[in-house]
């Protein structure tokens, strides 16, 4: 028996464990990625994915770059996104930092269990939980606001209040949750930095400012760079849930302007290409961070 | 070591601050719920805060008649059931070869390519809605489950926390005669309990609070999972689509409480679990995320 064969013998289990998630790999994620051919065709439904179908070129790529709704989409959700990361990023750490500074045990984990807990809540949920907070006429905050003698705000249909509700709310959701990662990055500085610093007569803040935060230095910059790839990504689940065709202009996403386009409008080929768009700026994108994260940080994915 | 005095201000601004904080993250759910206890006037008038004002269970007992939300609650049941199986099967399958050394197993670069690859690149929402179409998923509870059967984001933590576990058991085994198949299920398995526990949750979760699939990929409302449900009947309330009965009943009531007390019974299962599994979720996002 050759080597060969004796080897492919031997890791026939393992080839045999691989194959049924190889076979729903390739239905459910690579036939769709065959599937963006859609995007270069005119595209009638009942003939199916594999049917004939007429070709169109690059017409319908070149049109998306002709909507006013794909500009404003764009806009929106480099925007919206660009700040959801960099403020959610922001108060996990200050959360962190803090919440690492309270020496009852207790007390930190009840104050952990209560600001994780929006993150595993689902959208349609805290949509729900938030239209009633935001209304202009009975909401709770807006009843604060005319308490402060100002006058009440239409959150979730102005053009200047939606996407700090989309950000607010998006951080609200998530920053407990993000403090995990820095609670352990924390957790895992050399506690005889903190001794010889205090030795040093070092108070509380130049403590904080001189070993904490570059201890937490090297996960920033990791979660940095992989949150590069996910700056098309402005969520779906809470601007759906959450906005309405007056907020079009400041709050509309890619996600869901593909949505209405494909599902609503039943204009399969144009979704695509602005879908195509999408995945392809996503493509550099990710694969730039997972490689300077790689280069920068070592990281590897696999 | 004595604190000095601007430590102990410190300390006491900084717990004050942390409490009002976590204040913050619960507010809105317990507003909820007081809404879900109020009449509904006291509701339109902005009377409630974080207390029921002219308590009334009226929402839930018309919720104990609502045919649909209880389906839906049955539906998102029997996919958590159904898509945590497929997903724990799928995860395990696929972890266990890709744990092992290049040297072991060589083509598990070109596996592994697979498997990142879409991670990187996806076809995007109406190539995977018309491939559903073209498979005849349409309207089945399958078409919830096999589009994400094979959760990409499990595997690389299942696999990582193979990794971790001592080559030397493996070997012994294979000395004795156990087959690669009996290794995973009898060794590495039974080994892997906190992962796959954390694994459980996550899974668990993501099936419970899915909707967007099933609004796209089921007609019938009588499929529809709880928060499908929630979505089409309380988020984006669609009147045509409600029986002049249950008009006639929601301008009586008034739909504000009525609303609130399903959002709030939507949530309910996650509510009540959240405190067990909280831990199991925490430890798999530092294995997951802070590897070498």
């Amino acid at each position: 028996m050759s080597a060969k064969l004796r080897d492919f013998k031997r890791n026939l289990p393992y080839h045999l464990m691989l194959l049924p998630c190889v076979i729903m790999l390739v239905i459910f994620n690579y036939i769709p990625m065959y599937g963006v051919k859609i995007a270069f065709q005119k595209f009638i439904p009942a003939r199916g994915m594999f049917g004939e179908q007429t070709w169109v070129g690059l017409k319908n790529l070149t049109y998306i770059f002709k909507m006013q709704d794909f500009y404003i989409a764009l806009r929106n959700t480099i925007f919206i996104s660009f700040m959801k990361l960099f403020l959610g990023m922001l108060t996990s750490i200050i959360f962190a930092i803090l919440l690492n500074e309270l020496r009852n045990n207790k007390l930190k984990r009840t104050i952990q269990t209560a600001v994780y807990l929006p993150h595993f809540l689902s959208w349609i949920i805290l949509a729900g939980v938030f239209v009633d907070i935001f209304s202009p006429s009975y909401g709770i905050i807006n009843k604060l606001i005319k308490a402060l003698g100002f006058e009440p705000i239409f959150f979730l249909g102005s053009n200047k209040w939606f996407p700090a509700v989309l950000i607010g709310t998006e951080v609200w959701k998530e920053f407990g949750f993000g403090t995990i990662v820095y609670l352990a990055a924390i957790v895992s500085i050399d506690p005889s930095l903190y001794e010889s610093a205090i030795v040093d007569g070092a108070n509380k803040w130049r403590q904080i400012w001189h070993i904490t935060i570059p201890g937490l230095l090297p996960i920033i910059i990791l979660l940095s760079l992989l949150n590069i790839g996910s700056i098309l990504n402005g969520n779906f689940d809470q601007v759906f849930n959450l906005y309405s065709p007056q907020v079009y202009r400041s709050g509309d996403i890619l996600d869901t302007l593909i949505y209405r386009v494909g599902l609503l409008d039943a204009n399969y080929s144009l979704s695509t290409a602005i879908g195509l768009f999408k995945s392809l700026v996503s493509l550099v994108l990710i694969s730039t961070s997972y490689y300077l994260a790689y280069k920068v940080a070592d990281y590897r994915i696999f | 070591m004595r604190a000095t005095r601007g430590e102990r201000v410190f300390y006491f601004i900084n717990t004050v601050f942390l409490i009002s904080v976590a204040i913050i993250c619960l507010a809105p759910l317990i507003h909820i719920f007081a809404i879900s206890l109020s009449a509904n006037e006291m509701v339109t008038s902005g009377k409630v805060t974080f207390w029921p004002k002219k308590f009334t269970l009226v929402g839930y007992e018309y919720i104990l008649e609502n045919k649909l939300f209880w389906k839906g609650m049955y539906n998102s049941l029997i996919r958590v059931v159904l898509g945590l199986a497929v997903n724990l099967l799928f995860t395990v399958l696929a972890a266990y070869p890709l744990s092992k050394e290049t040297s072991r197993f060589k083509q598990r670069t070109f596996y592994a390519w697979i498997f990142f690859i879409p991670m990187i690149f996806g076809g995007g929402l109406i190539p995977t809605f018309i491939l559903v179409k073209d498979l005849k998923l349409m309207n089945s509870i399958w078409a919830l489950i096999l589009p994400g059967a094979v959760p990409i984001f499990y595997i690389l933590l299942m696999l990582n926390f193979f990794r971790g576990l001592p080559n030397e058991m493996e070997e012994a085994a294979l000395i004795d005669g156990a087959s690669q198949w009996r290794i995973l299920f009898t060794i590495y398995i039974p080994l892997s309990l906190p992962a796959l526990a954390t694994i459980c949750v996550y899974a668990i979760l993501g099936h419970w609070n899915s909707w967007f699939d099933g609004l796209i990929y089921l007609n019938d409302p009588n499929k529809y999972p709880v928060m499908t449900y929630l979505q089409t009947a309380v988020i984006s309330i669609d009147f045509n689509k409600l029986t002049p009965e249950e008009i006639q009943k929601l301008s009586v009531l008034g739909d504000k409480t009525y609303k609130a007390a399903q959002i709030f019974l939507g949530s309910f299962p996650v509510l009540v679990t959240y405190p067990f599994f909280q831990k199991y979720f925490t430890k798999g996002l530092v294995l997951g995320s802070v590897k070498g």
